[in-house]
């Protein structure tokens, strides 16, 4: 008997004839009739009109027609929700069945159909289903909370499935269990919130134990879950470790990347002299080398998991080198990932090994293979500064093939190591400068034109190159134009007799002629420089490099982290957090590796002792030269002397813009250059990876801010809500930064906590304002005088003056800062609270009081409701006088109390505002009148927020 | 978890398409057609994310699975489900190939339905499966009460693997030890990677529910009896192992029915085992690989237009054992014009579609060597680029396993039934052959 001819039906007047035969009084040619339709549907077709005659089929003691009349409702119910009801009888009949079996079906094919009608049918039978006496049936009924929480979550939760499905966890029969961790675990992402999971250590029990019992697929569920589980000290970490273990000889890869999982995550918090420490990182290797034996799919998953367990924890796999040479026949994704764990694995040790396989693979066929391999080779030079000499002769070799792509490759690599090692293989630029003309890839020009200029003086003819290069200069691509701009002035601070003309030339083309930005801004700065003061120009641009670091391409520690807690995953597969590829809540929750505990420090002595108390410390120095953001605002724009000849009026716009809209990506991306180094290197890769965007509000923006409670901070009167993030670690390359304005005897404050989750040292901190609605500028500098070593939090307080330049902002209270270190410059906004502005001298006289309030027109003034707030009239008034908020004058009419107010805000608007309160109703009405019409919102807002705290 | 899951022929037409979550449309079915099947290059990823929807997908001949979902599900899950989906198709109906899909596409439709539910998966062991889906159709009607109980808490047990009641008249057991052995060599013989990869394959027809013990000369093991000086010679050599030197294993892994945390905590492999044939265990060895053949090469390149190969083998164990199915890969470059081959065993042929000699022998005893010279005539070309030279490949197969295992024992127990360990008849087979085994020239 075969089935394929029901895929060959095409006739017309299919449908009509189909309908004949569901309706034929023959059992077999009903069922032969469905097991056409759903062909039919499988291939795409629309058969939706047959469904009340298959519908029809359902009452049938015939299980295979049955469960193909089951997959045809599945998919069409949606589409015609009316008559699906009509199934409904013969569900819930079946719900009720001797066999188990028919129970399970008709439990698990309810809950795939999404019409709310036959939803409020299923609780019932779902009810009985998840008490089942047969496991078979209870273990479908877990599943199918989960369908249902998906269609009506309030359904769920109203009929009290989630305690159903909790008590399944203690279930006697271990896949249950399994099915009802599944279940939970996904429930529990839409409500990251929500205490579902109630994992303590009496369920995680519950929980080993059915590990070793259930199925491959169940022991995924338990461990994927018990990796969210953070224990209590490193005994327990250890205990659950110790029963995990076993996992990693499991024939199922995912059940050994899971386990993988959780001995990573509770590794953390384990201490590294402990024996046990050592135990497990040596049985992790090799199931993972075994995991390379697995199918290519496979590999791939494992391999993209390895490379980050190489970052993590580099000491695991830094023996097992070979397993990851590149087979021949090999896929060629396969052959991409394990090229990058060489890398990574590269060492003193392996480097002669490494060397000769990646020889070999530069004569691979596949074009980004080789590429990579050549990289690599530049890499290992880089990172092992004894096999360097080798390296160069390697690439040398392969410069000597002529493969185009080669030599391209090849050439952007060796300026590179020209950077690591200054002055040391410069014997091959000769070499290089042999094959300039088949360079046809922008980043190899810029390379090549980078090490023309930067060796100048030992390149005879470098003019010549140069200029051969100025020919098509509009051709070429931005990166290559800057390095060549950059190029040129170097040759010209260093040999200025010969070139003249040829700075000129590129100076008026990057300026005049170009219409990017970014090099015309750079060339006016070169302009500038050279034209004002050669010497400080040659300091600029001729200054000493800064090496490039070893280790490239590395995840950022704190997105590394949560990629760690996501091993296994697609996350991990992608190298992206969930939030980056998930639509809706789902996954969208940062996870984090737990903190060590146990060695008796508590979290806050060491913040307490190391944080700066900044009001008291002395003004530091501003930042001194070398440091990007503080270069840049000190550079002289006064307007020009004598040989500038045009200067756009942009340029007199002051420092501020630097942080506003043309000249961020200056900062940014290019600043580097400015001293003379390369942008846009690979090396630099790092640095560049957070290009300066304009944040968007962080958090929900001022609903956030003001809806929390807490009342901490109470400072003289002035509300300041607790501090909030406004700075994430994951956007700033580890350093997270929260805040909150505080207005303090007069004189406003922010203060601010900077903490280092990066892996390294962070120095030389500065701040910057946009401009903004009210001025709002730093009074003086950013005071961390100590570095700030990782897992350091050091907290700031930060004066602010309000005569800074002045610029509307949207929303109005939106302030946009730039923070800079040592590593790079890092934007966010965050929006301030009004009354932080408002004034002490605030009280108007009551005569000017009704004056002004008749003077402003009506359509000024807005209303506003302050709903449940319990405070009488008086103390309303006092709790708004520590804010600056001025009764000028009270009347009761009846059981009403009028307060009028006066408030001016540090721009010299005067506010005026009526607030009526009944005695017994906790709503306020707030009247606000304003020669400013747009401040009333965010006065409403102020006065809800003083007055709720 | 899985939200779809879709069956394609190797021209992108759908065979098979189960949705399981709301959040995939049946655009999904046309994203992964037309972003990956009909897609010009070659695939560079069996993950691949079209607008926000992930598609995993492997290749069986050229049927296409795909799975797909839009969450952050478990990765390495997916394609060992889509693996064992594969498995699941192939013990039902044979190889997977179009017209199989299309003639049991009720079945799979039913399979899917069992095996997968709301997107995550369950039980998928066959030997359960076949007991309740099977291509008649369910029994249903005609089951007794106990029997469809036996059913559910088999699929939903402990054991889930194997059924209760099975009898077989004669107990008789077969291991097979199939090792493939892998290598690396460089031109001047310097071994660059080599290890084996083994399986342990048994087809067990045993009555009842037998608990049995396996043992194998694991260094781990013997060690640890070799101190405690217990050395009991009725639990060596039981099935014919000649106890020879112990081999250190890299790093196994069992089927489901292996009990882990006994092997974690005493390194004893024991177990209840499936019914028929399954995978007992997969090892990893790297030390002391015996290596069956030495590959020499010698290739010369003569002018622009010439070049000559000469290559020898060498076979390196006892020389009363004999290897099968020897056959030598030799890459010759594209421009290849004329070939001719002169070998002293056995047959060779230039195979132009393929771009290489290709070296045949029917067999070959131990210590023993043979040679193969060609000479290349190559068409001038101006082709900058250098040959890629390809390494050299070989493949065989030979009487005994290259990592050294041997299987000291595999002891049986049923307690209920009345037949002992000794009346078991039992089989061992070594088979050892090459994986990707390479020399570079």
């Amino acid at each position: 008997m075969t089935d394929s001819k029901y895929f060959t039906t095409t006739k017309k007047g299919e449908i009509f004839e189909l309908k004949a035969e569901l309706n034929s009084d023959k059992k077999e040619k009903k069922k032969e009739a469905v097991k056409k339709v759903i062909a039919s549907m499988t291939v795409g077709k629309d058969v939706s009109a047959l469904f009340p005659d298959v519908v029809n089929c359902m009452q049938t003691d015939n299980l295979e027609l049955k469960k193909l009349v089951y997959l045809y409702l599945m998919n069409y119910a949606k589409s015609q929700p009316d008559m699906a009801i009509m199934a409904v009888n013969t569900f819930v009949k079946d719900c009720e069945d001797p066999n188990p079996l028919i129970r399970a079906l008709a439990v698990r094919t309810m809950g795939c159909i999404r019409v709310d009608k036959i939803t409020e049918y299923l609780c019932e039978p779902l009810r009985k289903c998840l008490k089942d006496e047969d496991p078979y049936v209870r273990k479908t009924a877990a599943v199918c909370v989960a369908k249902l929480h998906d269609i009506n979550a309030q359904l769920v939760e109203d009929q009290g499935f989630l305690d159903t499905l909790k008590d399944l966890i203690s279930d006697s029969n271990p896949m249950v269990v399994a099915n009802a961790v599944a279940a939970l675990s996904e429930i529990a992402e839409s409500h990251p919130n929500s205490n579902l999971l109630d994992l303590n250590p009496q369920t995680i029990n519950k929980l080993l134990t059915a590990l070793n019992e259930c199925t491959e697929w169940g022991q995924i569920f338990i461990l994927d879950c018990l990796a969210n589980y953070t224990p209590r000290d490193d005994r327990e970490s250890q205990s659950i470790c110790e029963r995990v273990t076993p996992r990693l000889s499991h024939a199922n890869s995912a059940v050994v990347l899971s386990a993988v999982k959780v001995l990573m995550k509770f590794m953390e918090m384990l201490p590294k002299d402990l024996d046990y420490y050592g135990t497990l990182l040596k049985k992790l290797a090799p199931p993972l080398v075994t995991l390379l034996s697995a199918e290519p799919e496979l590999q791939y998953v494992a391999l993209r998991n390895i490379n980050l367990i190489v970052q993590k924890r580099p000491e695991i796999l830094k023996h097992e080198m070979k397993v990851f040479f590149v087979k021949y026949n090999d896929p060629i994704y396969v052959k991409l990932e394990k090229l990058d764990i060489m890398i990574r694995l590269a060492s003193q040790a392996n480097i002669a090994q490494v060397l000769a396989e990646l020889k070999e693979y530069a004569t691979e066929v596949d074009v980004d293979f080789v590429r990579k391999a050549v990289r690599a080779i530049g890499r290992c030079a880089i990172k092992v500064e004894q096999s360097a000499e080798r390296c160069v002769s390697t690439l040398l070799d392969l410069i000597q093939t002529k493969v185009n792509y080669v030599v391209q490759e090849a050439i952007v690599v060796i300026k590179d190591i020209f950077r690591k090692y200054p002055n040391k293989y410069e014997s091959v630029i000769a070499t290089l400068c042999e094959n300039l003309d088949s360079l046809d890839e922008p980043e190899a020009r810029a390379a090549m034109i980078w090490i023309v200029g930067e060796y100048a003086e030992r390149i005879d003819n470098a003019d010549e190159l140069l200029e051969s290069f100025l020919e098509g200069f509009h051709d070429e691509s931005t990166q290559v134009q800057l390095q060549l701009l950059t190029a040129i002035v170097k040759l010209f601070l260093k040999k200025p007799t010969e070139t003249q003309e040829l700075v000129q030339q590129v100076l008026s083309l990057a300026t005049q002629d170009s219409d990017n930005p970014d090099l015309r801004d750079r060339g006016y700065i070169y302009w500038r420089l050279l034209s004002t003061d050669p010497v400080a120009a040659k300091e600029v641009v001729l200054a000493e490099k800064p090496l490039i670091s070893e280790e490239t391409d590395l995840i950022e520690p704190t997105l590394l982290d949560e990629l760690i807690c996501h091993i296994g995953t697609l996350a991990s597969v992608y190298h992206k957090p969930p939030s980056a590829f998930v639509e809706g809540s789902r996954g969208v929750q940062h996870k984090r590796l737990p903190a060590r505990t146990g060695s008796g420090e508590s979290a806050e002595s060491p913040d307490v002792g190391q944080s700066v108390s900044v009001s008291e410390a002395p003004p530091a120095v501003i930042p001194s030269q070398g440091d990007l953001l503080g270069d840049l605002l000190n550079l002289d724009l006064a307007p020009p002397t004598t040989n500038v000849p045009v200067v756009p009026s942009s340029m007199q716009m002051g420092a501020m813009d630097l942080l506003g809209g043309g000249l961020d990506s200056l900062m940014g991306d290019d600043s580097e250059t400015l001293g003379g180094d390369l942008g846009g290197s690979p090396a630099m890769g790092v640095a560049v990876g957070g290009a300066p965007v304009t944040m968007p509000a962080v958090g929900g923006g001022l609903g956030d801010l003001f809806d929390l409670g807490g009342g901490v901070g109470m400072t003289s009167g002035f509300y300041s809500p607790p501090k909030t993030v406004w700075l994430p670690a994951m956007k700033a390359k580890g350093l997270e930064i929260s805040g909150t304005f505080v207005r303090r005897g007069g004189v406003i404050n922010v203060d601010l906590s900077l903490t280092n989750k990066a892996m390294s040292v962070m120095t030389d901190f500065a701040i910057q304002f946009n401009k903004n609605s009210f001025g709002l500028s730093p009074a003086g500098p950013l005071q961390v005088l100590t570095p700030l070593s990782p897992n350091q939090t050091v907290e700031v307080s930060l004066p602010l003056g309000t005569t800074g330049p002045v610029m509307k902002m949207e929303p109005l209270n939106n302030l946009q800062v730039a923070v800079k270190n040592n590593i790079d410059v890092f934007y966010f906004s965050c929006h301030y609270p009004i009354s932080l502005l408002f004034v002490e001298d605030g009280k108007m006289d009551r005569q000017v009081f009704l004056a002004t309030w008749k003077d402003i027109p009506s359509e000024n003034e807005a209303q506003f409701q302050i709903k449940d707030c319990h405070l009488s009239s008086d103390a309303a008034s006092n709790k708004l006088q520590g804010s600056n908020i001025f009764t000028v004058a009270k009347r009761t009419v009846e059981v009403q109390d009028m307060l009028y107010q006066s408030i001016k805000l540090t721009n010299g608007i005067w506010v005026l505002a009526e607030l009526r309160i009944q005695t017994g109703n906790p709503s306020y009405t707030l009247s606000v009148k304003c020669r400013a019409p747009e401040v009333a919102q965010f006065v409403y807002q102020s006065y809800e927020l003083i007055l709720k705290n | 978890m899985i939200g779809g899951l879709f069956i394609y022929n190797h021209k992108g037409e759908v065979l098979i398409s189960r949705v399981y979550r709301d959040d995939i449309g049946r655009n999904a079915v046309d994203a992964f057609r037309v972003n990956v099947i009909h897609a010009r290059q070659q695939v560079r990823s069996p993950v691949t994310n079209i607008a926000r929807t992930s598609f995993f997908h492997v290749k069986r001949s050229n049927i296409w699975l795909a799975a797909v979902t839009k969450q952050n599900v478990n990765a390495a899950m997916v394609f060992e489900f889509l693996y064992k989906m594969c498995d699941v198709m192939t013990s039902y109906f044979g190889k997977i190939s179009e017209e199989n899909i299309k003639n049991n596409f009720v079945l799979i439709y039913e399979l899917l339905d069992e095996i997968l539910d709301f997107g995550y998966p369950q039980n998928s062991e066959t030997g359960a499966l076949k007991t309740f889906i099977t291509q008649q159709g369910i029994k249903g009607q005609h089951q007794t009460k106990e029997e469809q109980s036996q059913i559910t808490s088999q699929v939903t047990g402990q054991i889930g693997w194997r059924r209760e009641g099975i009898k077989y008249r004669r107990n008789e057991l077969f291991l097979d030890v199939l090792e493939s052995v892998n290598l690396l060599m460089s031109p001047q013989g310097q071994v660059l990677s080599a290890h084996v990869s083994g399986r342990v394959v048994m087809k067990s027809y045993l009555s009842g529910m037998p608990e049995c013990k396996f043992g194998m000369n694991d260094k781990i093991v013997i060690d640890k009896q070799g101190k405690g000086g217990t050395s009991d010679d009725a639990t060596k050599s039981d099935l014919g192992g000649s106890g020879k030197q112990s081999i250190a294993i890299d790093d196994c892994t069992f089927h489901q029915c292996v009990r882990l945390s006994k092997f974690d905590s005493e390194r004893s492999i024991s177990f209840i085992p499936p019914d028929g044939e399954y995978e007992l265990m997969r090892y990893r060895t790297t030390k002391d690989i015996i290596l069956p053949f030495r590959v020499i090469p010698l290739v010369r390149e003569v002018g622009r237009t010439k070049l000559e190969v000469k290559v020898v083998i060498k076979s390196n164990f006892k020389p009363s054992l004999l290897a099968q199915k020897i056959e030598v890969r030799i890459p010759t470059p594209l421009n290849t014009s004329g070939v001719q081959v002169i070998c002293m065993k056995g047959k060779a042929k230039y195979k132009a579609s393929e771009n290489a000699i290709v070296w045949k022998i029917k067999r070959m005893a131990g210590m023993k060597e043979s040679q193969i010279s060609a000479e290349i005539e190559l068409l001038p070309t101006n082709d900058k680029k250098k040959w890629a030279r390809p390494p050299i490949s070989m493949n065989f197969e030979v009487p005994f396993a290259p990592s050294g295992l041997k299987v000291r024992y595999l002891k049986v127990f049923e307690s209920k039934l009345n037949y002992s360990d000794h009346d078991v008849i039992k089989w061992v087979r070594y088979i050892g052959r090459s994986g990707i085994y390479e020399t570079r020239c």
